[in-house]
């Protein structure tokens, strides 16, 4: 093969690997920490106009008059918004419809008994009046993730029943106890349920169970550079790693967008967006274990999962591939609504037993989670170094 | 200077490319050239553009010392000084000097009638580099996708590149270039011990030559690559090391913008068992 052939064969050989790269410039970056320390965002327009459709807010209700006879007066059995006038009421009646109800059922009969309105007997009912109250509890407890954005019904369902992003406990393949063919969780790039945020990795791929419903201990680095006594074991590293390609990949973001990679630990080097990150993983823990779990009873079989555990959140099931929900525009504001105060747990639901074969969900008290919000203040993050730069526009 | 007994048949007059004869001297036992002149000219003026930076800087610890390229802002033009314009300028001399040094190799090259392996390697490292600096920084457009001079922050710049894309290991060109790296160093290591050996054997014996080179290794596995061979065999692997380090950083941004595991998607895609 002469000179210009071999020139030839390299051209095209890159051209194909390239090519088998998929995607091209221009690329659209952010900078997000001082310059030079790489602390960036990589963004594919082409591909950002894909998830920017899927992220647009919902119908929003034309507004309604707070004054006037309260719902609870005039309908019967209002538990939950008897705070409201009987137009907020409706107008929320009316929102649900449109953000929950299946598209084959958008009126009221998907929870409602038609010849009895009152008749709580659907397990939509029921689980609705929950998913009601745990959103006003999201709206006024967890300012400290959701801040003034809030969330709504919609949020999540997004004009379907069920959340396109839940997660289930994934049944295993039964061969957990066998001499060889075990996979410890991990090292299937798809898991028999076929969902997974982990990003076709090796790691384990159900980090929900142990950090979003039990509370086991996420930072499990060392906090200094030799070691000085800290017994956790790889293993245990790649569990975080795990939920952290899990928030990754729900936000669109890379691990720069909350870390200093340099120093993981650190919260002084860290963006203040890890500690929004850090009351959300006790947000979604506290859904999970006061909300969902508890409802486990009230659905039917075919919501279940495999295990016959309840769908529970994470990440995903708010942001959808976005660093905030709807690229932070707020449905919640229009929704006074929706942003009560945290009504008493409705005794129906409230005391069901976790499930005894899940030893992490004990472990996560319900009372833990509001506590926690402002527990971490000594290692609630502060700024680094101004990226001196940003200010700048170019 | 007095020459080595060896030296005189390589101070050969000619194969310069610019310059003629005006740089064809040696200083000492060094060749300067034209190269020469430019290569010492962008070093010492680079060096002292550090030095610079290192003084408008916040400490003279040697670890921490950091030159930063400008904020993403600045796009492709040109930085204040204090603001990565110092280090746009030593980027341009780090290139005039590594390239001139090649250069220099080419010359000293066409003087000894040699082919030009050399340089061609040199020139994969520096390939590396402008990769590293110039191209992939040109191909996402500002000047700010680059590392700092620093010997802290450079490492922290890599550390977090490579976690913008969730987890490089899984950066298929990574891979290979890290397993020619691994095995250019395993390779030096046979062929390093394997001379060695050979030339300083015990009390009371004689040195080993290739014959005995040969039977250690067909020995051990089988087979031996031969002295020349060796030396193809680590050009071969250090040159792929410098490209596709090369090719491994250009495709993270301009050819791949999310978590380089999920670029393995087309594994579970193929149509066997989709």
């Amino acid at each position: 093969m002469n000179m210009s052939n071999r020139i030839k064969l390299a051209a095209i050989l890159g051209v194909v690997l390239l090519a088998g790269c998929g995607e091209r410039p221009p690329i659209t970056t952010v900078q997000l920490g001082f310059r030079g320390t790489g602390m960036e965002q990589n963004y594919n327009p082409r591909l950002q106009e894909k998830v920017a459709a899927a992220n647009q807010v919902g119908a929003v209700q034309p507004a309604a008059d707070p004054s006037g006879p309260l719902a609870k007066d005039i309908y019967q059995n209002v538990e939950v918004l008897s705070d409201l006038s009987v137009g907020e009421f409706v107008r929320v009646m009316t929102s649900m419809t449109e953000w929950v109800a299946p598209a084959e059922q958008k009126d009221c009969t998907y929870c409602h008994n038609i010849e009895d309105m009152a008749d709580g007997s659907k397990y939509t009912y029921k689980v609705a009046r929950r998913m009601l109250q745990m959103t006003r509890d999201i709206n006024s407890n967890w300012k400290s993730h959701v801040q003034e954005t809030g969330v709504t019904c919609h949020t999540c369902h997004r004009g379907q029943p069920v959340p396109s992003y839940v997660w289930f406990q994934d049944p295993g393949s039964g061969r957990e106890n066998a001499f060889v063919g075990t996979r410890a969780g991990q090292n299937s790039a798809v898991t028999g349920l076929g969902i997974t945020t982990i990003g076709h990795s090796s790691l384990p791929y159900d980090p929900y169970t142990p950090f979003l419903l039990g509370s086991l201990p996420i930072r499990v680095e060392g906090e200094t550079a030799l070691p000085t006594g800290n017994r956790s074991s790889i293993q245990q590293a790649e569990w975080t790693y795990s939920l952290m390609v899990h928030m990754s990949n729900s936000l669109g973001v890379n691990c720069t967008y909350c870390h200093n990679t340099r120093a993981w630990a650190s919260w002084e080097e860290s963006r203040p967006q890890r500690a929004t990150a850090w009351y959300g993983i006790r947000m979604a823990r506290q859904v999970n274990n006061d909300y969902m779990v508890p409802l486990t009873d009230v659905f039917p079989a075919k919501r279940l999962g495999p295990t016959g555990d309840v769908a529970k959140v994470n990440c995903q099931t708010c942001h959808q591939g976005v660093y905030k929900p709807y690229y932070g525009a707020s449905m919640a504001k229009d929704y006074p609504e929706l942003q009560r105060a945290r009504p008493l747990p409705e005794a129906a639901v409230e005391a069901l037993p976790a499930d005894p074969a899940d030893p992490a969900a004990g472990a996560s008290a319900p009372a833990e989670a509001p506590a926690a919000v402002a527990a971490p203040v000594a290692e609630a993050p502060v700024r680094g170094p101004a990226p001196e730069g940003q200010a700048r526009s170019g | 200077m007095a020459m080595l007994s060896f030296e005189r048949k390589y101070r050969v007059r000619g194969g310069t490319l610019i310059g003629g004869d005006l740089f064809d001297f040696w200083i000492g036992a060094f060749y300067v050239g034209f190269f020469g002149v430019t290569a010492a000219f962008f070093a010492l003026l680079g060096t002292a553009l550090l030095v610079y930076g290192a003084a408008l800087g916040p400490t003279w610890n040697l670890w921490q010392i950091s030159v930063a390229p400008p904020d993403l802002s600045y796009g492709l033009g040109l930085a204040p000084l204090a603001d990565g314009g110092l280090w746009q300028l030593v980027t341009i001399c780090a290139i005039g000097a590594f390239v001139s040094w090649a250069m220099r190799e080419v010359e000293i090259c066409r003087k000894l009638g040699m082919g030009f392996h050399v340089p061609v390697a040199f020139g994969s490292a520096i390939l590396a580099y402008v990769t590293l600096q110039v191209i992939r920084p040109v191909l996402l457009g500002a000047w700010g996708h680059a590392f700092p001079y620093g010997i802290y922050s450079h490492l922290d710049w890599v550390s977090n590149v490579a976690y913008q894309y969730l987890h490089f290991h899984y950066n298929p060109a990574h891979m290979i270039a890290v397993t020619f790296f691994f095995t250019t160093v395993l390779a030096l290591a046979l062929h390093g011990s394997l001379v060695l050996s050979a030339l300083n054997p015990p009390k009371g014996e004689v040195v080993k030559g290739a014959e005995h080179e040969n039977t250690f290794f067909r020995d051990n596995i089988g087979y031996s690559i031969g002295t020349l061979g060796i030396h193809r065999f680590g050009l071969l692997l250090s040159i792929n090391a410098g490209v596709w380090s090369a090719i491994c950083i250009v495709i993270s941004g301009p050819f791949w913008t999310r978590s380089w595991t999920d670029w393995w998607g087309w594994w579970l895609n193929l149509p066997i068992w989709t």
